[in-house]
C-alpha cells in the first residue's frame, strides 16, 4: 500500500508550546512539508524571529538561526550572499516584520535579495500579551488598545504586502489564511512557489499567511477562524498581490 | 594609505569575505575601500540601509562560517551595540571598526577615545566582553585588524579595532604582507546546511531555567582564559622610568614624542602603550615605584583599568581631553615635569 501522508522529515516529533488553536504549528508543519517535497532539508537555513516562534528552530529539523526582533532580513541577507547555495528563508510576525524591522524588511526587498519571507500575520504581538500590532484592524481590542484600535491616535492596520508588492525587487506576494482545508491547501502552494522562486534565482518572495490567535482575540480556536473568514480578510484580501 | 584603507586592507588579507557598513565620517574611507576591493577579491561588499542592518549583516555572514566585518564611527557604533551583543550571546566570530569621534551624542566628527568604556566594558546589554586591540598607526590597524580575525575566530568572540579619526584619516607607508590563501579554522557549528550532520542552530536565546546561566558561565571561562594570555603592550624607556606615561592610539604617539623630548634633557620618563585594551594589560603594571601619567583624548577611561591595575601601589595622575581638544606634547612635558619634580618621587 502506497503511504500518502506521514510526520515530516523537516519537522521534530515534539508537542509545541503554542497555544490551542494557534497558526503557528500549522505554518511551521507546511513549510517542513514543502522543505521536504522539494528536497531541500540540507541546504535550508531558515532565521527564527523574535516573538511566540522565538524557538522555531526546536522544531524544524534542519539549519537555524536566531535574529534580533526585525533583524531577520539583514542576517538572511548576510546568510544568502556567503552562502548563495543555500536556501535561505525567514519566518516572521506582524511587529517583527512590519513594524520594529520595517526598515530591514524594505531595503532587503528593495535589494532585490533572493531569499524568501514566511510572514505570519495575526494582528497582535502574541508573545508580549496581545499589544496592538501594525496589522490590528481598527476598533480591534488589545491590551494596548483596551477602547479598540482608534485611527484618529494609532493610525491605519499597515498592509506591507501591499507596499512592497510596489517595488522592482519584490517578485512574488501573495496572502494565504490558515482558516480552512481550501486556505490552507493555497497556503501551502503559495510556500512551495515562494521556495521554487529562490531555487529559480528568480528573487524575493513573500507569504503573508493570515493566522489565528485565540489567546489575544479573546475568541474560542473555531470563533477565531471565523474571524479571519469574515472580518481579518476585509482589511487583508486573499490572493496574488504580485 | 590611510589608516582607514589599512583596516580595509588587513581585513582583506585576513580572508575576510564579507563587509556591510553605513556612511559615517571619519571612517568612509574604510567603507569605500571595502566597495572597491571586496568585490575584486571574491568577497561581498553591502551598504546597509542602517547601522543596525549592517552589524545584523555581519551577525548572518558570521553564523554561516564567513569571516565578516563591519565598521562606522562612535554613533554608528552604538547603534550597532543591540547586534554586537548578540554577536557575543550566539559566540559568533566578527570584527568591528570604531574610527572615534567626539561625544556624545551627535558631537563632531574631531578625533577622540571616548568610547573606551564602551567597547571595554560591553557596549550592550549583559555580561559580555569584546577583544579591543587599539592601533597607534597605519602599519599597526593592518596588522592589528589581521590579529582581530585570528582572535575572534579562535574565542569566537566579537573583536573591536578601536582606531580614531586622525589615527583613520593620516597616511603612512604599509607593509603589505602576502601570506597566499589564509587557512580558516574550521567551523563545525557554522549554518551550512546540514548535509550529512545534524542541524546546528546558532542562537543567544536559553529559556530553560539553568541554560543562560550554563552559557554565562561559559563565557565567563573564556573570558578568564582571554585575560590569561592576549594581554598585550609596548613599552618604550620604562625599565628606569621615574614617570611612566601611559596612552594608546593616537594619544600614543603624542605621548612618545613628549618621552624623546624629555630623555633628552635627561629626565627618566617612559611610555606603556596598551595594544589590547580589553583584555587589558594588567601585567604591565608591575613596577609600583613608578608615578603614572594616564594620557587620553577623553575624561579618565582608561584612567579606571589604570588604577584598578595598580591597586593603589601607585599614584596615578591624569592628563586628558576631548570633544575636538587633544593633549599637547607641550602640555604632557609640563604636566611631567610637575610630577618629575613633586615630592613623591
Amino acid at each position: 500500500m502506497e503511504k500518502i501522508y506521514s510526520h515530516p522529515r523537516s519537522l521534530r516529533d515534539l508537542s509545541t508550546h503554542y497555544c490551542p488553536g494557534c497558526g503557528h504549528g500549522l505554518a511551521h508543519r507546511l513549510i517542513a512539508e514543502v522543505v521536504d517535497e522539494l528536497g531541500i532539508r540540507e541546504r535550508v537555513i531558515a532565521i527564527a524571529p523574535v516573538g511566540c516562534a522565538v524557538i522555531a528552530y526546536d522544531y524544524w529539523d534542519f539549519d537555524c538561526s536566531e535574529a534580533a526582533h526585525g533583524r531577520a532580513l539583514a542576517v538572511a541577507t548576510g546568510i544568502k550572499r556567503v552562502r548563495p547555495q543555500n536556501i535561505v528563508f525567514t519566518y516572521q510576525g506582524d511587529g517583527d516584520l512590519a513594524a520594529i524591522g520595517t526598515t530591514e524588511t524594505i531595503h532587503a526587498a528593495n535589494r532585490g535579495e533572493n531569499v524568501t519571507v514566511f510572514f505570519i500575520n495575526n494582528a497582535v504581538y502574541g508573545m508580549t500579551g496581545g499589544q496592538m500590532a501594525p496589522t490590528t484592524l481598527l476598533n480591534q481590542k488589545t491590551s494596548t488598545t483596551p477602547e479598540g484600535r482608534n485611527a484618529q491616535f494609532q493610525g491605519y492596520p499597515l498592509k506591507i504586502s501591499e507596499m512592497l508588492a510596489l517595488l522592482p525587487g519584490v517578485k512574488y506576494v501573495e496572502r494565504v489564511a490558515l482558516d480552512s482545508p481550501q486556505d490552507i491547501i493555497k497556503a501551502k502552494k503559495a510556500i512551495k512557489k515562494a521556495l521554487v522562486n529562490q531555487m529559480e534565482g528568480v528573487g524575493f518572495s513573500l507569504v503573508e499567511m493570515l493566522s489565528p490567535c485565540p489567546t489575544y482575540w479573546g475568541l474560542s480556536p473555531k470563533a477565531s477562524l471565523d474571524w479571519i473568514k469574515n472580518t481579518m480578510v476585509k482589511e487583508f484580501p486573499l490572493g496574488v498581490i504580485k | 594609505m590611510t589608516g582607514n584603507e589599512a583596516i580595509a586592507e588587513g581585513a582583506i588579507q585576513a580572508g575576510c569575505t564579507f563587509y556591510a557598513g553605513y556612511p559615517i565620517t571619519p571612517q568612509n574611507e574604510l567603507t569605500a575601500y571595502m566597495a572597491n576591493h571586496m568585490q575584486k577579491s571574491g568577497g561581498v561588499f553591502i551598504q546597509a540601509e542602517a547601522e543596525l542592518a549592517a552589524i545584523n549583516m555581519v551577525f548572518g555572514a558570521a553564523a554561516a562560517g564567513a569571516r565578516a566585518m563591519t565598521s562606522s564611527s562612535s554613533p554608528g557604533i552604538s547603534l550597532k551595540q543591540e547586534g554586537i551583543s548578540y554577536i557575543a550571546g550566539a559566540e559568533l566570530p566578527a570584527v568591528i571598526a570604531n574610527v572615534m569621534r567626539g561625544g556624545p551624542g551627535l558631537g563632531n566628527i574631531a578625533p577622540a577615545q571616548s568610547d573606551y568604556f564602551q567597547a571595554t566594558r560591553s557596549g550592550g546589554h549583559g555580561d559580555y566582553h569584546c577583544l579591543v586591540l587599539a592601533p597607534a598607526s597605519v602599519q599597526e590597524s593592518y596588522d592589528l585588524t589581521c590579529l582581530a580575525f585570528t582572535l575572534a575566530d579562535k574565542y569566537r568572540s566579537p573583536a573591536i579595532i578601536l582606531s580614531d579619526g586622525l589615527l583613520g584619516q593620516m597616511m603612512e607607508p604599509l607593509l603589505v604582507r602576502k601570506e597566499g590563501k589564509i587557512e580558516l579554522p574550521a567551523k563545525p557549528w557554522a549554518l551550512t546546511g546540514c548535509t550529512g550532520r545534524q542541524a546546528n542552530v546558532v542562537k543567544s536565546f536559553y529559556l530553560k531555567e539553568g541554560d543562560l546561566e550554563k552559557l554565562n558561565l561559559k563565557l565567563q571561562k573564556k573570558y578568564k582564559e582571554i585575560q590569561q594570555k592576549e594581554q598585550r603592550w609596548e613599552e618604550f624607556f620604562l625599565t628606569d622610568a621615574k614617570v611612566a606615561l601611559v596612552a594608546y592610539g593616537t594619544m600614543a604617539r603624542i605621548a612618545r614624542s613628549a618621552v624623546k623630548v624629555l630623555r633628552e634633557k635627561g629626565k627618566k620618563v617612559g611610555l606603556l602603550r596598551p595594544l589590547t585594551l580589553w583584555p587589558f594589560p594588567k601585567k604591565a603594571f608591575t613596577m609600583p615605584k613608578k608615578k603614572y601619567l594616564v594620557i587620553e583624548m577623553s575624561y579618565g577611561q582608561m584612567l579606571e583599568d589604570v588604577q584598578l591595575a595598580l591597586c593603589g601601589k601607585a599614584g596615578v595622575e591624569f592628563l586628558g581631553r576631548s570633544g575636538g581638544g587633544i593633549p599637547s606634547e607641550q602640555e604632557i612635558i609640563v604636566k611631567v615635569n610637575k610630577i618629575y619634580h613633586g615630592k613623591n618621587i
